[in-house]
This record gives structure tokens, sequence and C-alpha cells, in this order.
């Protein structure tokens, strides 16, 4: 019942602050960068993983190479691959299975929007 | 700049036609910046007060109220019981979500609420007024089905270690200092409880120490459950494979009371089972702050959500998080699942405080890796999708799945999991 759902946030904001975070209705990335986040505890905030940038101050460990920067479509032929069962994984392949075609796209055109990891 | 952008979102308000109600009340209610209180700083409440942050571009206030000094990771925990990691491994500070995000962190605990007034009281005399509350209270133990646990210092001698911190470092002092020939006996609740693999977990990682420094000493499970929880084909495996000698598993024994004195767990049916280290996990229900306001509403144990956006389905305004709420089917209680339901959250308090209903199909995912020995691994995953139909979450079919076998490179996995999962809670 999204109407009552519209009423019910109409009527919430009636009684409190109304902020300026309109703007990021317009962002392009949003739905792919809200997708992304269930990625993050693996691969890192915005696909740049811990320990490549010595952020966690854990570094020699090893990490997953950064997927902000990398390029759609390899992001996507990635996925698809996984999804397939073409390329060998841990647990990649039932991941990406829990996707759809449009989710992934959207994932990856956020990705590759993302600024590269600077290599420490 | 803030401040222009602010008038000109009032501005687009009004003329967005949301509902005409909206521009004429939002003008008088206006000049604030909008201002959440998340209470909790675990893997749910952190990840969402950083992620209000960050989404919100700094735009929304987010004070975050934590009695202790620092965060310590229940995940990996099993490992300093097992003696390839320290407490001090898993210790993180939260020095970075205030000087690099911005947040007020409040080292103080939350005594009540008052969800009418929108206002959190702590222990320590302050009240914190909100817009919205995200409540990410993690779990207490219930002690009345297990009545020897209310004698006195009872609780000192029957270690939880259920939540990570100086009992996970007693419990590991106990078990050097057993005699060879021992036995480590744990009790496992009836599910729902925290980390559904974590108990199977913990036996192959005392199993494992007792492996390699006390040979003929034992680790007796006893299984509030008819069978494995989580992983139960792969963790029967590995026992038989490994820890053949060493683990004995007892299921449907329901833990009914303890005696604190001679190290014994009574069953319901008046089994009795004596151990030199005893390891009694109680059965859970969402924390008492959660209880006392009235949010736990499934049970009287946990709180029902609305999963678009974590709101409580008892009091406006109020999100729970993390192990309190009344879980979808097939969402365990994790780490993993807090720090995505955070996510959610913060995604739909930016979205209400914008004028928008929440997005209406929000998208988790769920991996628990475990350390069946100091370096393999192995784990269970599954994605979830927002079903608009039956208004909850449902494992999406086909996907989600376990390890083959344990290996060293899912151990690989397993610590990059943790780095990273750590940097987006805490950095």
């Amino acid at each position: 019942m999204p109407s009552l759902r519209m009423l019910a946030v109409s009527i919430w904001l009636a009684g409190a602050a109304a902020p300026a975070l309109t703007a990021m209705a317009a962002e392009p990335d949003l739905a792919g960068r809200r997708l992304y986040a269930n990625c993050a505890a693996c691969h890192g905030t915005d696909g740049r993983p811990a320990g490549n940038a010595g952020s966690s101050g854990r570094s020699g460990e090893g990490s997953l190479p950064p997927l902000a920067g990398q390029s759609r479509q390899q992001l996507i032929a990635s996925m698809q691959a996984f999804k397939a069962g073409e390329r060998p994984a841990t647990i990649m392949h039932q991941i990406a299975k829990g996707y759809t075609d449009e989710q992934i796209a959207l994932i990856a055109g956020f990705l590759a929007n993302q600024k590269k990891q600077e290599a420490q | 700049m803030r401040r222009r952008e602010f008038i000109k979102t009032i501005g687009a308000a009004g003329v967005t036609g949301t509902a005409a109600m909206l521009a004429t009340v939002s003008v008088s209610a206006a000049p604030s910046r909008p201002k959440v209180v998340v209470v909790g700083a675990g893997y749910g409440g952190a990840t969402a007060a950083r992620y209000l942050r960050l989404w919100s571009n700094g735009g929304i206030d987010v004070i975050l109220v934590e009695p202790n000094a620092s965060f310590i990771s229940c995940p990996l925990s099993n490992l300093v019981l097992g003696g390839s990691k320290q407490l001090d491994d898993l210790t993180l500070g939260y020095d970075a979500l205030v000087r690099r995000h911005g947040i007020e962190l409040v080292r103080d605990r939350a005594e009540r609420i008052d969800a009418a007034k929108r206002i959190v009281r702590l222990a320590g005399g302050r009240q914190l007024a909100y817009d919205r509350l995200v409540l990410s209270p993690g779990v207490d133990f219930l002690l009345d089905g297990l009545p020897g646990l209310n004698a006195p210092d009872a609780q000192d001698t029957v270690l939880h270690a259920w939540k990570a911190g100086t009992q996970t470092v007693a419990l590991r002092r106990r078990l050097e200092a057993m005699e060879d020939g021992g036995s480590f006996v744990m009790s496992i609740p009836p599910a729902p409880y925290r980390c559904p693999p974590g108990p199977y977990e913990r036996a192959c990682q005392v199993a494992h120490y007792f492996s390699r420094a006390k040979p003929k000493s034992k680790v007796i499970v006893l299984d509030g459950n008819e069978d494995v929880v989580s992983k139960g084909a792969l963790f029967k495996r590995i026992w038989a494979e490994r820890y053949k000698d060493i683990i004995d598993y007892r299921p449907s024994f329901r833990a009914a009371d303890v005696e604190a004195k001679t190290h014994t767990v009574i069953s319901e049916l008046g089994d009795e089972v004596q151990g030199a280290v005893l390891n009694v996990i109680p059965p859970q229900s969402a924390a008492a702050i959660a209880v006392q306001t009235g949010l736990a509403n499934s049970n009287r144990r946990w709180c029902a959500v609305d999963f678009l956006s974590f709101e409580s389905t008892q009091e406006k305004n109020i999100h729970v998080l993390g192990d309190a709420i009344q879980t979808a089917p097939l969402m365990p209680k994790s780490a993993h699942m807090a720090n995505q339901h955070a996510k959610i959250c913060a995604a739909a308090i930016i979205d209400i405080f914008a004028g928008r209903a929440p997005e209406q199909k929000p998208m988790l995912t769920n991996t628990c890796y475990s350390y069946v020995s100091d370096k393999d691994v192995i784990h269970v995953t599954s994605v979830h999708a927002y079903d608009a139909e039956k208004k909850t979450l449902i494992a999406v079919p086909g996907a989600g799945g376990v390890s083959a076998a344990a290996s060293g490179l899912e151990g690989f996995y397993a610590g990059v999991w943790a780095r990273n999962i750590w940097a987006d809670t805490l950095l």
C-alpha cells in the first residue's frame, strides 16, 4: 500500500525537521550504491577494500582486488560468469545467483564511477 | 552552502506534491537539522551511524550512545578460545567514527526511552532528543529457565562467553588451566539465538586446542536443538574426520538447570552432565532496553520491524537492528546481517527525511564463516530480497549455499571479511 505509506511519511514530516536531503534523489547511482552496500563486508565500503590502502593498520594480510574504478563491462562479465558457474569460486557463484541482471548492471555502474583506490 | 540547499529543499518539497499538507506544515517545523540517536555501537549501531553520515553527506546529526570504551568483535572470538587469536586482535577503537565521520560519541548507557516525547535518558543523567532513534542493543540472557544461574556467584563460575570480552578471556584461561583428561561441557540453547553456527565453531576451536595441547581431553556438546542448527552436514563431517575422539555431540539435550558448584548441567529429562570446564550459553531475547520500551512484541522476546525501514511495528520513529529483531525466515542473527540491516535502515531514514517513501526493493546478503581449526574455514551464505506481497524478506531461491569442504583458501577469505566488515562498520 504505497499510498498509505506516502501519507504516513507526509504526516511524519509534519511534525519534524525537513532536511536538505532531497538532492540525493537525483544521484544517478543511488540504487547501485545501495545494492553495492551488500557487498562491502568483504569488498570494502564503496569498493575500496581495507588493507589495500593501509587504513586498517593491518596491512600485509592480503585483501581482494579493489572493485572501485573497474570498467562496467568487466564487472558485469565477472558477475555473470559467477552466476553461470563458469568462473571458479568458493562463494561468489552462490551470491551472484541472488541478483538479477538489472541489479548486477546497477552495482557495476556504481562501482565503475567510483575513484580508484590510491596505492599506498 | 548547506543552508542554501536546505532552503531549496523546502521549496522543492512544496512543489513535489506528495501532499499539500507537507508544504504547509514543514515550513513551521523547519529550522533544525534532522537528528538521529543511535543506541549501541556494535555491528548494527556503528554501521548505521557511519552510513547515516556517509549517505547524507553529513546532513544528519548523529549521536552514538555506547557504554563500552571500544568495540570487541564476537565473530572470530572463538579463535581466542582456540588459542590462535588474542582479544586485542578483535578490539577496535571508535575514534574514526568521531574524527572522520563527525559522529558524536557518548560513552554512557541508555536507561530509558520515552517514545512519546522522543527522548533517550542516559544512566549518567543526560537526555537526548531525537527525530529518529536507531536501537541496536543486542541480546540479553534469559535466566529463568536455568534457576541455578541465579545462585550467588554462579554466573562467575558458569561462563557464557557469548558476548566477546572478559568472559572470552576467562574461559580461555580455564581451558589452559584444565588438566589433560578433563572435559569441556558446552550447552547450546534452542534456536533462535545469536550466531547459529557459533557454538559448533566453538566446539571445533576447543577440540583443536585439545588436539594439540591436551589430547586426552573431551568436548561434550549438549545441544538444545534436535540437530546442528547451521552447516550441520559440514560440521558433523569435520568432527568425524578431525576430532573423532574428542567431540561428543549430544542432540536434543535441553538444559533445565545448572549446578555451579559441581559444574553440572541438568536436562529437562533429569540427565546430568558434569565437566571440568562448563560453558552454558543461555537462551536469549532482545536486550532489556528494547523489552522495557515495549518493542519486543514478538513472543515478548524479539522486536518485529517493517523490513523496508527496520522501523519498529510497535513504536513510530524507533528503528531496531541486529540480533534484537524478529528475523524473517532463514535470516540468521549474525554480525553480517546487523551490518546489512543498518544500511537498509540508514537509506530508509534518509529517504523519509527527504520526504520520500523508503526504497521498496531492499536486498541483503549474509555470509558467516566458521573456523574449524586455526586456519581452515567453512561458510554459509544467503541472499534475501523484499517481497512486497508478503511484506517480508525472502531468501532468493537458487542463491546461497555452503562450502564444499573446509579450506585454507576460505580461511584467507574469512580474514578478508573480518578486516573489511570492521572497516565498513568503524573506520
